[in-house]
């Protein structure tokens, strides 16, 4: 099972683990990635996510195919959602399942920073305070380490 | 001339204040040239110095030559995941 998706339902976990677990497949890694309450130290009430849908989905198809080059995983399944997001709600969830758990893990990691350096998708934050704003990961200085 | 439609979105669509523009360039014109002629548009203060174009839904270099009917894209900083 090799499996891409821009949706713009609820993203069903259970169902891309299933969809991707294996009798030969050893290890299956998964990453979720959900809404936060708080960006930058203020609090988030809703997320709006907007794609360039047709390009999405195609970027997003090659990095799947990109991680199931570099690192064999035997199935794999990404899925990332659009529209509008609360609090809590999964954004994007990817699963990859290896006969050995590091390129299971390796494939997961490699598949998510690339979606967030080429996947054509952006997303608007809401303040609890009413205001707005799209989010420009470019603009941001990474906060010093505790 | 060669009309390309240009696609905006997020906060260049927001800035620009349109989702589609239509872009009439000199035959040879390249993605640079397009992006020179963007600049002339209120709202163009938005774009970065070196914004990412899509042609065709692939990320182009400055210098690829634009076709009569391409698909063009700005695409502002994105921010999946």
């Amino acid at each position: 099972m090799i499996r891409s998706a821009i949706v713009e339902r609820e993203i069903n976990i259970g169902a891309i683990i299933d969809a991707v677990k294996s009798d030969d497949a050893g290890g299956v890694s998964v990453f979720i990635g959900t809404v936060r309450d708080v960006s930058d130290g203020r609090g988030v009430a809703k997320l709006e996510y907007e794609a360039y849908r047709a390009m999405a989905e195609r970027e997003l198809a090659a990095i799947v195919n990109e991680g199931v080059e570099k690192f064999a995983v035997r199935s794999i399944v990404a899925e990332h959602r659009v529209g509008e997001l609360s609090v809590g709600d999964v954004s994007v969830a990817i699963a990859s399942a290896h006969a050995h758990r590091t390129a299971a893990i390796d494939c997961t990691h490699f598949v998510i920073e690339e979606i967030k350096k080429r996947v054509p998708i952006w997303k608007r934050e809401h303040f609890a305070d009413g205001t707005q704003e799209w989010v420009d990961p470019t603009a941001r200085v990474e906060a010093p380490a505790p | 001339m060669s009309a390309v439609t240009v696609h905006l979105f997020a906060s260049y669509a927001e800035s620009f204040g349109a989702h589609n523009l239509k872009i009439d360039l000199a035959p040879g014109g390249t993605v640079a040239d397009l992006v020179a002629e963007l600049r002339s548009l209120p709202g163009s203060f938005v774009l970065p110095s070196a914004p990412r174009v899509a042609v065709n839904q692939k990320f182009a270099a400055p210098d690829q030559p634009l076709s009569h009917g391409d698909e063009v894209a700005l695409i502002p900083p994105v921010a999946g995941g």
